[in-house]
C-alpha cells in the first residue's frame, strides 16, 4: 500500500464517519462541527487530486465563513431541540433503506469500465492556481462576472431580510441634526437676578 | 495509484448519507441546510475527481462556481431562517404551515 493510498483511505474513512455523525448527533452545534470536520477531510482529498487552489478555498470559505455563519445562527437562535429530534428514531429505518438503496445503485454503476481509470489521462498542470486562473479569466469570464453578481445579490438579500427598524432604538438622524435652528435649541428666559438670601 | 472509481464511491456514500440525513432530521431546517451543503460537497468531489483523471480544468472551474452559489444559498437561507425564527419562534418544519401548501 503506497502512502497515497493510506492517505486516501484514512481521509475517506474520516469523511464518511463525520458525515454519519452529522446526520445522527442530537445537537445542531455538534452537527455543524462534524460538517466542519468533513469539509477539512474533503479538502485533504482535493489536495490529493492536485486541486490545491480549491482545497484551500474550501477551508477558507467554507470552514472560515459559511460554517462560522452557521454556528453564529445556531447560537443566536434560542432553539429548543427536543421536539425537533423526536422523529429521529421513527424515521431511521426509512432513511437507512433509502440511503442504502441509493449508495448500492451508485456503487454498482461505478463498477463499469469507463470509471476504472487508474492513472490520469493527461498530466496535471504544474501550477494549479495559474492554470485555473488562465481559463477562469478568459474562457469563463462572463460566468465569473455572473458569479460576482450572485454574491452581491446574496449580500443585499441577506441584509434586507434581517434588517429591522425598531422604533425604540436610539440612533442619530444626521440630516435632522444639521437642519436644526437656533430657536429650536436655545430659549431665552427673563428672570430677576437672584440675591443671596433667596438662595 | 487510486482508481477514479474509489473517489466516486466516496462521493456516492457522502451523497447517500446526506439524503438519509434529510429523512432523519426532517424537522430541523438548520440540519436540512447542512445536508444540502454536504450534497454539494459530494458533487464537488465528483467534479474534481473527473477533472483530475480526465485532465480537464473545466471541472475545477465548475466547482468554483458551485462554491460561489452554495455560499450565496447558505447566506440567504440562514437569513430567511433568522427572520422565520423572529416571527414564529420556531424552526420546526411541521409547524411552518402558514401557506397551507
Amino acid at each position: 500500500m503506497t502512502f497515497e493510498q493510506i492517505i486516501f483511505y484514512l481521509f475517506s474513512a474520516v469523511l464518511v464517519a463525520a458525515a454519519v455523525g452529522m446526520v445522527t448527533v442530537r445537537s445542531p452545534v455538534y452537527a455543524a462541527l462534524c460538517l466542519i470536520l468533513s469539509f477539512f477531510t474533503s479538502a485533504a482529498l482535493w489536495l490529493l487530486l492536485e486541486a490545491e487552489f480549491l482545497g484551500l478555498v474550501l477551508v477558507l470559505v467554507y470552514v472560515g465563513a459559511v460554517m462560522v455563519l452557521f454556528l453564529f445562527v445556531i447560537m443566536m437562535l434560542d432553539l429548543n431541540t427536543d421536539p425537533l429530534k423526536e422523529g429521529l428514531v421513527k424515521h431511521a429505518p426509512v432513511g437507512f433503506v433509502v440511503a442504502a438503496v441509493i449508495a448500492v445503485e451508485m456503487i454498482l454503476v461505478l463498477q463499469s469500465a469507463p470509471f476504472q481509470i487508474a492513472t490520469p489521462l493527461n498530466p496535471a498542470p504544474a501550477n494549479n492556481t495559474e492554470a485555473l486562473g488562465a481559463i477562469l479569466y478568459t474562457d469563463y469570464v462572463y460566468p465569473f462576472e455572473i458569479a460576482a453578481v450572485i454574491l452581491v445579490v446574496a449580500i443585499i438579500a441577506a441584509i434586507t431580510l434581517t434588517l429591522r427598524r425598531r422604533p425604540d432604538s436610539r440612533k442619530q438622524d444626521i440630516s435632522q441634526q444639521v437642519q436644526v435652528k437656533r430657536a429650536d435649541r436655545v430659549r431665552l428666559v427673563k428672570m430677576k437676578a437672584e440675591t443671596k438670601e433667596q438662595a | 495509484m487510486i482508481p477514479l472509481s474509489h473517489f466516486l464511491i466516496v462521493a456516492a456514500l457522502l451523497f447517500a448519507i446526506s439524503i438519509a440525513g434529510m429523512i432523519l432530521n426532517r424537522k430541523n431546517v438548520l440540519i436540512l441546510l447542512m445536508c444540502i451543503e454536504m450534497m454539494l460537497l459530494a458533487v464537488n468531489l465528483n467534479f474534481i475527481a473527473f477533472s483530475h483523471y480526465l485532465g480537464d480544468m473545466a471541472g475545477q472551474v465548475f466547482v468554483f462556481f458551485i462554491l460561489t452559489v452554495a455560499a450565496a444559498e447558505a447566506a440567504i437561507g440562514l437569513a430567511i431562517l433568522v427572520v422565520l425564527f423572529r416571527n414564529r419562534r420556531t424552526i420546526n418544519v411541521e409547524q411552518l404551515d402558514a401557506m397551507k401548501g
